[in-house]
């Protein structure tokens, strides 16, 4: 796996979660997602953005785009905070399940939406969760 | 702070939302609207979200919220112009906008609206009717 090039952006107050959007979508068009994945990977990395901030107390993204070793393109996207962290990760990923005051849809919702996710978090030691989307094939 | 703005046009109101719909500005769209329904006693509200490239889980709880709150005020809303991809990653996302009528473009959405507020009032009227001959709505068919 290597890493073509890498935007770092800080996930520290409400305006920044646009900000990161912003980001995204400049690189998916960029790299010639169509409309919808597009869409769903934008999606994906507001949810995920939101969480960062609301959950883990602000963080950052990494916006990456990555060769898979054999030339295949892919935008990952990994989103660190230093935040309380999830006790139980399983029960996160499910659908409805919420702390905070979202529909709970956020963590479940994002991993639907792209092909690649990794989500690693202890309690009392942050959240990291990684969202990979790869270019579709011609 | 980015305001959306709220045009009343006889008994509706129309919002098209054009901004960046970040949180503060949804938030702020919801009371703006409730209280903009109230004083201009509308009847119905078209939101007309073209211009929106995505939607995510927060907003869809705000605009189904919205639909929710007009209701309690005795006001119908009409969501028109998403697009497409929008439809595709709201569903695969989970948000189902449920109670919220949807139409094409504004056209469509100003018909529909037409149609929900003559509904509601032609059904009062029966209520007000079978009141007056002295048995409840329900015993009326057949």
């Amino acid at each position: 796996m290597l890493v073509k090039s890498q935007e770092d952006r800080p996930i520290c107050k409400e305006d920044d979660i646009s900000i990161v959007r912003s980001s995204v979508k400049r690189v998916v068009a960029l790299l010639n997602f169509s409309l919808v994945n597009q869409t769903k990977i934008i999606t994906a990395a507001s949810e995920l953005a939101r969480n960062t901030l609301e959950h883990g107390k602000g963080g950052h993204a990494l916006i990456q785009i990555i060769d898979d070793g054999t030339g295949r393109i892919g935008l990952r996207m990994i989103f660190e905070d230093t935040g309380p962290g999830i006790p139980d990760t399983d029960r996160a990923l499910e659908d409805g399940f919420t702390t905070g005051n979202g529909m709970g849809l956020g963590l479940g919702g994002a991993r639907r939406l792209m092909d690649e996710f990794q989500l690693e978090s202890h309690a009392g030691s942050g959240t990291k969760v990684s969202i990979t989307k790869w270019q579709e094939r011609l | 702070m980015d305001r959306i703005p709220i045009l009343k046009l006889g008994d509706k109101l129309l919002v098209t939302i054009q901004v960046d719909f970040h949180d503060r500005v949804a938030l702020a769209l919801q009371e703006d609207l409730t209280e903009k329904i109230l004083s201009a006693g509308a009847k119905g509200v078209l939101i007309d979200i073209s211009a929106l490239e995505m939607v995510d889980s927060f907003m869809g709880r705000v605009l189904g919220n919205i639909a929710k709150a007009s209701r309690l005020l005795d006001c119908e809303t009409v969501l028109v112009g998403m697009q497409p991809a929008i439809a595709i990653t709201i569903t695969e996302l989970g948000i189902a906008l449920q109670g919220i009528h949807t139409a094409l473009n504004a056209e469509g959405g100003m018909a529909l609206l037409e149609r929900l507020i003559k509904a509601k009032s032609n059904r009062g009227r029966t209520a007000n009717a079978s009141k007056i001959a002295g048995r409840p709505p329900n015993l009326q068919r057949g």
